[in-house]
C-alpha cells in the first residue's frame, strides 16, 4: 500500500505538487490520470526518494523509500524507460539490477522472456531500441525483484495495441495476487480500461478520485427523446442537471434508473437510455482539468 | 474459486537484507566496463602504455634507456585518461540518465558516490600495475634490442609516490564530476585545470616575483610534481604544499560537490 499525505513541492514559485494526499491500495490498480505537467512525475519521484518534498511525506507499506534496505525486493520502479545508457544492451541493464538486488542470474532471462524480448533483441544495445522495447525492458527491471508494489510512470508510452493490451494483463494479474500497482497516465483510456481507483491531478492538485465504478457513476446518464425541449424541463423539474451534449442526447447527472422515471412521470418516451461511460471519463477528465490545463477546452 | 486465488495470493517475503557495500561497490565497477565508450576508454590505458614503451625504445638517446624514462614517458597518457574515466563513472548517473535507475534501486547516493570512489581508485592502481609492468617490459626488451645495460633505477617508494600522484589526480577527475555532474562540463574544466592553469600559473611566477615564493602553495600541479620525479627526495615543506594545494584544490570543491549530489533533484 502506499500512502500520500499533503505533499507539496514548490520550483521557484510555482507549485508542482499542493497538498497531495491519496492511498493506492494493495490488490488494486490505482491509476494517476493528469495532463501534461500536473505533477504526476514530481509525486512519483518524491515516492521513490529522488526529490525531497518541501512539506508532507510518502511511505510505501508504512515506510519511506529511502529506509527499505533493498527497495527493488519491494518496490518496482519505472520512471523513464529512455533513461539508460544507450551504450548497453538490455540484457546488461536487467543484469545490473538482478546483480544490485543479489537475485539468482536465471531471473534475466525469466524477465526477458516474461516482457517478450528475444535473446537477440536483449543483445543489442539499447540506442537501438523503439520506445516500446524499452518500456517493456523497463517493466522487466520493475518485476525481476518480484516487489509487492510496483510504481509505473506511462508505462503504456510506445507499446503498440498488442502490448497495451500485454501490460494491461500483466497488471492485473499483479493487482489480483495482492500486488499494489499504482501507474500514472495522461491516456484516459488506459486508465479507463485498467484502473480500480483513479486519482485525478491538474496543475499539481488533486481535482478528483474514487473508485472507477463512482466516478463512472458521476460521469451520469446520457439520454435522448423525440422532444429534447420537453425532457430537458422534465428532469430539470425532477431535481436533475441537464445539459445538451455535441450528438444532440442531453447529459443528465443522475443514474439511468432515476433519469428513466423521471420521464416515464412527465410521460416523455425515450429513445435512447445510457450510463455516460465509453468517453465519460475523458469528457469528465477534459472538464475537471479545463480550468487547470494548459490548452483550455477543446471548441 | 476462493481456493485458486489464495493459492496466487503473494506470501510475506522473509525479512530482507540490505545490501552490502561490496556488492553495489562490484556494479559500479562493471558499469565502468559494460559500455563500447566505458571498456575502449580503460582499454586505452594499456594501448597507450604500450606505444609509449615502443616509442621509448625507438627513440630514446643510448643513454637514458632507463626504467624511470620508461615511467615518465607511459606517465602522460595515462595521468590524463584516468580522470576522465574518473568524470564519466560520476557524470553518466545524470548525462545519460541513469541515476533515474541507479538511485532508486540504492536510495543512498551516499553509497553510490562511495562505491564509485572505491572503483575508480581500484581502476586507477591496476592500471598503475599495468603501466610499471609494461614499463619493466619494454626496459628489458629494450636493453636487450639496443645491447645497452639494464638498468633499474626507480625505488619501491618511488612507485608508491608516482601511485600517489596518479590517485590525486583521478580524484581531481572524481571531483569535477560531482562537482559539475555533467560530462561536458567536468571535462572542459578538467582540461583548464590541467593544461590551462599550469601555464597561467607558470607565467606569472616567471614575471611576479611574489607569485614566485607563493607558486608552490597555491600551483597543485607544481606542488604534486615532486611526486613523479624519479630522482628527488619529498622534503616536509613539499608534503606540506602537496596537503595544503590537496586541500584547496581536491578536498573543498568535493565536499561541495558531495552535499550538491546528495541534495539535489535525480531527473
Amino acid at each position: 500500500m502506499i500512502t500520500i499525505e499533503r505533499l507539496t513541492k514548490k520550483y521557484g514559485t510555482t507549485l508542482a505538487v499542493d497538498d497531495v494526499s491519496f492511498t493506492a491500495e494493495a490488490g488494486r490498480v490505482t491509476g494517476f490520470l493528469g495532463p501534461n505537467g500536473a505533477g504526476k512525475s514530481t509525486t512519483l519521484r518524491i515516492m521513490v526518494g529522488l526529490t525531497r518534498p518541501d512539506t508532507g511525506s510518502a511511505t510505501i507499506s508504512g515506510r519511506h523509500y529511502v529506509d527499505l534496505p533493498n527497495p527493488g525486493l519491494e518496490v518496482g520502479v519505472l520512471l523513464d524507460a529512455s533513461a539508460q545508457h544507450a551504450g548497453r544492451t538490455g540484457r546488461e541493464i536487467l543484469t545490473l539490477a538482478q546483480q544490485f538486488m543479489g537475485l539468482p542470474r536465471a531471473r534475466v532471462e525469466e524477465m526477458l522472456e516474461t516482457v517478450s524480448l528475444t535473446p537477440t533483441e536483449a543483445s543489442r544495445r539499447v540506442g537501438d531500441y523503439s520506445l516500446g522495447m524499452r518500456q517493456r525492458l523497463g517493466i522487466a527491471t520493475a518485476l525481476i525483484g518480484d516487489p509487492e508494489v510496483l510504481i509505473l510512470d506511462e508505462p503504456a508510452n510506445g507499446l503498440d495495441p498488442a502490448g497495451i493490451r500485454w501490460m494491461r494483463d500483466l497488471l492485473r494479474g499483479y493487482a489480483d495476487r495482492g500486488g499494489t500497482v499504482l501507474l500514472s497516465s495522461h491516456l484516459l483510456h488506459e486508465i479507463e480500461v485498467i484502473a480500480d481507483d483513479i486519482v485525478m491531478i491538474g496543475l499539481g492538485r488533486i481535482v478528483s478520485m474514487g473508485t472507477k465504478t463512482d466516478l463512472l457513476h458521476e460521469a451520469g446518464t446520457v439520454v435522448r427523446a423525440a422532444d429534447l425541449v420537453a425532457l430537458e424541463l422534465a428532469l430539470t423539474a425532477g431535481g436533475l442537471t441537464a445539459s445538451p451534449s455535441d450528438d444532440g442526447a442531453l447529459r443528465a447527472d443522475g443514474d439511468t434508473a432515476l433519469v428513466g422515471k423521471v420521464a416515464f412521470d412527465a410521460g416523455i418516451a425515450l429513445t435512447e437510455l445510457r450510463a455516460a461511460t465509453g468517453a465519460g471519463l475523458e469528457e469528465m477528465f477534459l472538464e475537471l482539468t479545463a480550468a487547470t490545463q494548459r490548452d483550455g477546452a477543446p471548441a | 474459486m476462493t481456493t485458486i486465488a489464495a493459492a496466487h495470493l503473494r506470501v510475506p517475503r522473509a525479512t530482507v537484507k540490505p545490501m552490502p557495500l561490496t556488492r553495489i561497490t562490484a556494479v559500479e565497477l562493471r558499469k565502468m566496463f559494460d559500455t563500447r565508450s566505458g571498456f575502449w576508454l580503460i582499454a586505452s590505458i594499456a594501448i597507450t602504455s604500450v606505444l609509449a614503451t615502443v616509442g621509448v625504445i625507438l627513440w630514446a638517446p643510448d643513454g637514458s634507456l632507463t626504467y624511470s624514462t620508461f615511467a615518465t614517458a607511459i606517465r602522460f597518457p595515462v595521468v590524463i585518461i584516468l580522470p576522465l574515466i574518473a568524470i564519466l563513472a560520476v557524470t553518466s548517473e545524470w548525462s545519460q540518465r541513469t541515476g533515474l535507475t541507479t538511485f532508486t534501486l540504492v536510495p543512498h547516493r551516499s553509497r553510490i558516490i562511495t562505491a564509485k570512489a572505491i572503483s575508480s581508485v581500484g581502476i586507477a592502481i591496476a592500471a598503475m600495475v599495468i603501466a610499471f609492468a609494461v614499463g619493466a617490459l619494454g626496459n628489458v626488451i629494450g636493453a636487450w634490442i639496443r645491447g645497452s645495460a639494464l638498468i633499474w633505477d626507480v625505488t619501491v617508494t618511488q612507485c608508491a609516490y608516482y601511485v600517489l600522484g596518479m590517485v590525486l589526480s583521478l580524484l581531481i577527475g572524481f571531483m569535477l564530476g560531482v562537482l559539475f555532474r555533467a560530462s561536458t562540463g567536468a571535462i572542459v574544466a578538467y582540461f583548464v585545470l590541467t593544461f590551462l592553469l599550469p601555464t597561467v600559473s607558470g607565467l606569472l611566477a616567471d614575471s611576479q616575483h611574489w607569485f614566485h615564493t607563493l607558486q608552490p602553495w597555491l600551483d597543485y600541479q607544481f606542488a604534486q610534481a615532486g611526486l613523479f620525479v624519479f630522482d628527488h627526495v619529498l622534503t616536509g615543506q613539499e608534503w606540506a604544499q602537496i596537503a595544503v594545494t590537496g586541500i584547496t584544490w581536491l578536498l573543498i570543491p568535493m565536499l561541495i560537490g558531495l552535499r550538491l549530489v546528495m541534495r539535489t533533484e535525480v531527473k
